[in-house]
């Protein structure tokens, strides 16, 4: 089993909930993201999602996409991320899971990036650019490697497409809280817990959810139905600036996700 | 993927219905002015001195470029599907302008996403998108170009889906897209091979189009395919010279990639992000190429090149001169392979320019260029 499987399984026997903070790597350069790990799990991160910062960013909003910005001209690349998790893990047993398109992924090469990822303590990729239609390759060599594939799914997708995603994905599936972007305005309605509930009767899988949850309340809103919440743009942003009022803020949000 | 789900079935759908297909030929030939003419070039072949030169007029269609055959048959498809607005990427501003030409037409709400820099070179087909009651928003982020307003207007389509078609301008994105606007495109063709059949009574040596994305190279080619001695030529920008980040011909410079959803030839860095691209023409600069023409080189089929921005600015000015028609700047990067190529044909053979568009848009651009203040 993968340790982002051990970590949900040690979840539920304790009742709880995931916390999954999303930064981007190497924004502004990978000395900070170092620093940010550590306090990310010092405020009690289950999971931690690295982006791997990309050109054209097409699932992200104008915070995610700064940021990928900024970390591109710094000189972040995919190997860089790779052997950024190489180091973190002599120290760090938190599951980490890559969010990163697939050309970059088809530039390193499928059958290369799962090895050297999995090497290096990788333990789940997200590409929001890859259905698990065009997946085939990639799925098998990260099945040998047991690096988890975890596909999205959105407010819009039939049951036929939630079958389908069900069936690729490993470790977790991502719930896409709204039809947008990362760091777009949550609306919350009644939709998103039914859609959850039926992804996990019909997946047998564990939820998380993400895109656009920013506040505590959020969270715990979410968190009432979803196995796990994600939040990435609303920690990117105050991220640039890690003083005390940051570790307050991914305090309330850990405590309000249980 | 629901999204492209959906517009693929509706689409395969009204493929069969009769009466769509009535209604987009009878505004093809009434509100678009179709067929538009195939045009023997006399001057111009006499200039040249070698083979006979046909310049196909998609500079004459309504709107001044072959885009509002695809955007007109989008917006037709988006108003069955119950849509109530459309939205569209605009390198040029020719596909913008034919979007928000086929949203007033229809009656549905219009937006146009279009890179800062090109807002700036084309700014004529801004206040004509703004005439015809769309909203142009400017894309500022990335490249400031054609490849960032797709990422602003997928990011939109994403948002807004229900609600929402997106009028892709070229044979490029996600299935159903490079087929869909294919074959709106494929009229060009279809009519230029009767009409060159009607004239010379046989088949052309040479079939020469600009690509960008590749919408009117594969709307010329798409009925000449299996016409083996046909020979294609796509023309790409070569900018300043096939030097990274001054260029936007792919298959001199690119390599296999992925990138809004479609598989095909890219201008990328060796980790796999989009590298900058350069070319006169804002219509011709952008990093990827549709996947039917990466097929079409790879199986031979079709030939690709390049003409630099100074061969396409001086074949402008030729046809200029020559025969009374200003080309878009796109288009003159078909005529600057012609100019190059033709001199050394035989003087039976024939050869089909796609003029796929009009340069009043970019005369304010070359005035620039050449320091004359208007």
């Amino acid at each position: 089993m993968s340790r982002i499987g051990k970590k949900f399984r040690d979840i539920v026997k304790r009742g709880g909930k995931a916390f999954i903070p999303y930064i981007m790597a190497g924004d502004p350069d990978l000395g900070r993201t170092v620093e940010l790990v550590r306090i990310l799990e010092d405020c009690g991160a289950d999971i931690i999602e690295l982006g791997v910062p990309f050109s054209d960013p097409l699932a992200d909003g104008p915070t995610i996409q700064k940021a990928a910005q900024r970390a591109l001209s710094g000189g972040v690349t995919l190997h860089k991320v790779i052997d950024l998790v190489a180091d973190l893990r002599k120290h760090s047993q938190v599951p980490f899971v890559l969010m990163t398109y697939y050309n970059p992924i088809f530039k390193y090469g499928e059958e290369r990036f799962v090895h050297d990822a999995s090497e290096a303590g990788v333990d789940g990729i997200i590409v929001p650019d890859l259905p698990p239609d065009e997946a085939g390759p990639i799925l098998s060599f990260s099945r040998k490697a047991d690096l988890d594939i975890i596909f999205l799914v959105a407010p819009t997708s039939t049951e036929e497409r939630i079958r389908r995603v069900s069936k690729a994905s490993r470790g977790f599936i991502y719930y896409v809280s709204i039809t947008g972007i990362t760091g777009s305005k949550l609306s919350m309605d009644s939709s998103i817990s039914s859609h959850v509930s039926k992804i996990r009767s019909m997946s047998g899988k564990p939820v998380a959810v993400g895109f656009g949850i920013s506040t505590p309340e959020e969270a715990s809103e979410v968190a009432r139905f979803a196995d796990g919440v994600i939040v990435g743009s609303a920690i990117v942003k105050r991220a640039s600036d890690p003083d005390a009022s940051f570790r307050e803020y991914l305090l309330s949000l850990r405590k309000a996700i249980s | 993927m629901p999204a492209l789900d959906e517009l693929e079935k509706a689409y395969f759908a009204l493929g069969k219905d009769r009466d769509f297909k009535r209604e987009i030929d009878l505004l093809l030939k009434t509100y678009v002015g179709r067929p538009t003419p195939l045009y023997f070039a006399k001057r111009l072949t006499d200039y040249l001195g070698g083979a006979r030169i046909y310049l196909k007029r998609e500079d004459l269609a309504h709107t001044g470029a072959h885009k509002i055959n695809n955007a007109l048959g989008q917006a037709l498809l988006a108003k069955k599907m119950g849509k109530k607005r459309l939205i569209a990427e605009t390198g040029a501003g020719q596909h913008g302008v034919a979007t928000a030409t086929g949203a007033a037409l229809c009656g549905l709400e219009c937006e146009i996403y279009m890179g800062s820099d090109d807002i700036v070179r084309q700014s004529l087909n801004v206040f004509r998108m703004r005439l015809l009651g769309a909203n142009v928003v400017e894309v500022a982020i990335g490249s400031r170009t054609l490849k960032d307003a797709i990422n602003e207007a997928m990011r939109d389509w994403t948002t807004n889906v229900r609600s929402t078609h997106y009028v892709l301008g070229t044979v490029f994105g996600p299935h159903p897209f490079p087929l869909i606007v294919r074959d709106f495109q494929s009229v060009i063709g279809r009519e230029a091979r009767k009409q060159v059949l009607d004239v010379e009574g046989r088949l052309p040596d040479y079939l020469i189009a600009c690509i960008g994305g590749g919408s009117n190279a594969m709307g010329l080619f798409h009925h000449f395919i299996g016409d083996e001695k046909v020979k294609m030529i796509g023309v790409e920008a070569g900018g300043r010279g096939i030097v990274p980040g001054e260029h936007a011909a792919r298959f001199a410079g690119g390599s296999l990639g992925v990138l809004q959803g479609t598989k095909s030839f890219l201008l990328q860095d060796d980790d796999g992000n989009i590298l900058g691209t350069h070319s006169v023409s804002a219509g011709l600069d952008y990093a990827a190429v549709g996947p039917e023409h990466a097929l079409l080189r790879d199986s031979g089929r079709a030939r690709y090149t390049f003409a630099t921005d100074d061969e396409a600015l001086s074949a402008f000015e030729l046809l200029s001169k020559t025969e009374g028609i200003i080309p878009a700047l796109e288009s003159s990067h078909a005529l600057a392979e012609a100019v190059k190529l033709v001199p050394g044909l035989p003087k039976d053979n024939v050869v089909i320019v796609n003029l796929s568009g009009r340069g009043d848009k970019d005369v304010q651009q070359v005035a620039r260029i050449k320091g004359i203040e208007l």
